[in-house]
């Protein structure tokens, strides 16, 4: 069977799963609307200030999301020992592992899709003119924070406190994701509107550095 | 139960097999042969490395030192190997947020068997399940939930089935019902590796005792030899 | 014993002269005179801190292929020696900005990078401390080891394009421009000096481990012939 075969059949338990009860997606989008909406205490969010703020913030709040939603990608998989399972069947790891990540990505692109219009509301940027080239920042940045974000899962969830330990492993990996995420947002968010190959390059190099190293490194994950 | 498609005789050998966990042997130079139509019985202690046998033949787990190897009629190499072994653990290894028939299906595909469809409603049949197909596995009962685990190592027709004492938290009905299962499983000439506290369970389906301890072989009953004694002698309670 | 005593020795003779050499044979610094001495160790703490580094990510990759518990020992030996440099510089920086600059921190890219790095080893030995097995812990520290490593060049990009956009003070533009001939050498000389300390610290934390995983095989085998005697012991009460 093909991994794209093997991946897509894990990516769509892992779509029914949630759908199920819908509980990772529930208290996500919550969660980054809190972040969203605490943020406007914390800076007084005039409409000048807004552009220089809301990429930071965006981004920010992307980030503890990913933290929290995807810790139990791999976790949940310890219940019923399903993992065996997993392992068992005559999959590669690395289908496993990409049917997952393809989840992580599905969830968090609705995530953001609901975040964006709230954020536009909340702090009066108009995101229109420039949505599609938004889309594909979002996108880029997104996949980035999925690959990393997934390949954690499966190593914090061999230890104690993998809640926490989960942010604590990938935030400070993201670090140029963030730079380039928040930096590629400004720039649309300014006047005129522009779309830096810079900082796409520098997204797209992550995006392919770190999904290589997870396909490299994919048959080692899963191991006892 | 439906004999399914013509399955191969698969017999698993042991070959100086040590595993070590950091600096805990689990396993020390255990070597053993079990040929394919063996029924055996582990029995042994907790510790004593019975799990750690099973989850190699399950390809769970990689020895330390030593090899793990797999012959149906002449020498087999793991990843074929694979497709032919399945395993009952203390877990159920099935999902409490899927229903009985998304989880079968969901492993028919992943197993790339023919029509998961068909094979997933006709494993629920043969234990008894399929008024129950739709529902969470989440609100199945003890027993429910081990007779789903079974269905789901039975859904590739395996040629070698691990059981890590199945009979656990199983009441009366519950055995005698898996004692059947696995007789039936046994008449079609397939292997069965099972741990067990030989205490409840219908026990005269084993061909071969082995009781182990401290990661060593103690006693063996042999290819040829009567488990019966060895069984009476190690059963905890009656 | 002795060889490790020999080395300290000689480590301690190389040190007390790269003192003197700072101090007394280095040419005063035209713009920042004294503190500027600070950079001798600051630079050369930072060539030990990459190299133990490399070693952490050679280690990993070594793990992994190999399995051989002694990788994971190199790798957390070096990842915590690596640590220790990083924080050096981290600390002598603004102890070296702070009379030059009057601030303690400023967002220069070699700082930052160097924030960066040393957060994430610190995440490195913070996931080793919450894993209890040992093949566990090896092999999930060598993937986020290889992970981190694997993050440096893009580290090093985006923190670099993000100052030069957004440009900072440059607190340690001067020294790597124009270099005295003379202050070349002796920082060369602490550059060696700091990867032989290097080499001698990862050296010593790997004896640790690897006699930490000698006292407990050692102990485990002792609990058995215990547990051994104490059934042969009861067996023959039973058939007496």
């Amino acid at each position: 069977m093909t991994v794209a075969r093997a991946a897509a059949i894990v990516w769509r338990k892992e779509i029914r799963a949630e759908m199920r009860t819908k509980e990772l997606l529930q208290t996500t989008v919550t969660f980054v609307i809190i972040v969203v909406v605490l943020f406007s205490f914390a800076f007084e969010p005039a409409a000048v200030q807004a552009k220089e703020y809301g990429p930071g913030l965006l981004w920010i709040a992307l980030l503890f999301a990913s933290s929290l939603m995807l810790s139990p990608s791999f976790a949940k998989e310890q219940s019923n020992d399903t993992i065996y399972a997993l392992r068992m069947a005559p999959v590669s790891p690395f289908a496993i592992y990409m049917g997952k990540m393809m989840a992580n990505l599905s969830f968090l692109i609705i995530t953001e899709a609901i975040l964006l219009p709230v954020f536009a509301v909340l702090y009066n940027v108009s995101l229109w003119p420039v949505i599609g080239r938004l889309a594909l920042v979002l996108l880029l940045g997104t996949f980035g924070l999925s690959v990393t974000g997934t390949v954690f899962s499966a190593v914090a969830t061999q230890a104690r406190m993998r809640e926490v330990l989960l942010p604590l492993l990938l935030l400070p990996i993201s670090v140029p994701l963030l730079i380039a995420s928040v930096e590629a947002t400004a720039e649309l968010f300014a006047e005129p509107a522009v779309l830096d190959r810079t900082w796409l390059s520098v997204l797209v190099a992550f995006d392919v550095i770190f999904f290589a190293a997870a396909w490299l490194l994919s048959d080692y994950l899963l191991e006892e | 139960m439906a004999a399914s498609a013509a399955h191969i005789p698969l017999g698993v050998t042991y070959d100086q097999v040590e595993k070590r966990y950091g600096t805990f042997v689990a396993l020390r130079k255990v070597s053993l042969a079990i040929s394919a139509g063996e029924c055996v019985a582990l029995l042994g202690p907790n510790g004593s490395g019975k799990t750690t046998l099973l989850k190699m033949a399950a390809l769970l787990v990689r020895p330390t030192s030593g090899r793990v190897n797999f012959s149906a009629n002449e020498p087999m190499d793991v990843n074929r190997a694979r497709r032919h072994i399945a395993m009952v653990g203390h877990n159920i290894l099935v999902y409490d947020e899927l229903t009985a028939r998304e989880n079968l299906e969901f492993f028919a595909q992943l197993n790339e068997l023919e029509n998961p469809r068909e094979r997933a409603a006709e494993a629920l049949e043969n234990v008894g399940l399929a008024s129950r197909a739709d529902y969470l596995v989440r609100t199945f009962s003890r027993g429910m939930r081990q007779r789903l685990a079974i269905a789901r190592a039975l859904l590739p027709s395996p040629s070698l089935l691990l059981l890590d004492e199945p009979a656990a938290g199983l009441d009366h009905q519950g055995l005698l019902w898996l004692a059947q299962t696995l007789r039936n499983f046994r008449a079609s000439g397939r292997t069965i590796i099972m741990s067990t506290h030989a205490r409840n369970e219908v026990t005269d389906i084993f061909t071969r005792a082995i009781a182990i301890a401290a990661g060593r072989v103690q006693r063996d009953t042999g290819a040829t030899g009567n488990p019966q004694p060895l069984l009476e002698e190690l059963k905890v309670g009656a | 014993m002795k060889n490790r005593a020999i080395a300290l020795a000689i480590l301690a003779g190389l040190f007390l002269f790269a003192g003197y050499a700072v101090f007394f044979i280095a040419p005063d610094e035209a713009t920042m005179h004294a503190i500027q001495r600070i950079f001798y160790f600051h630079a050369s703490s930072g060539w030990a801190a990459i190299e133990a580094s490399a070693v952490v990510f050679f280690a990993n990759v070594a793990y992994l292929v190999n399995r051989k518990p002694k990788w994971d020992w190199l790798a957390v030996s070096a990842a915590e020696v690596g640590l220790a440099f990083w924080s050096v510089i981290l600390v002598t920086g603004p102890i070296w900005a702070h009379p030059v600059w009057g601030i303690w921190w400023a967002w220069d890219w070699r700082l930052t990078l160097t924030l960066i790095l040393w957060v994430l080893y610190v995440s490195y030995l913070i996931l080793r401390t919450l894993i209890a097995d040992y093949e566990r812990r090896a092999a999930a520290s060598a993937i986020f080891g290889i992970f981190i490593f694997l993050g440096v060049p893009l580290d090093y990009l985006s923190i670099r394009i993000w100052r030069t956009q957004h440009p900072q003070p440059v607190v340690f533009g001067g020294p790597n421009s124009g270099l005295d001939p003379t202050m070349l050498k002796v920082f060369l000389y602490c550059g060696c000096l700091m990867s032989l300390l290097m080499v001698f610290l990862i050296w010593q934390r790997y004896r640790i481990e690897s006699l930490r995983y000698r006292a407990e095989e050692l102990r485990l085998a002792a609990d058995e012939r215990e547990e051994n005697q104490d059934e042969a012991r009861l067996s023959s009460l039973r058939s007496s």
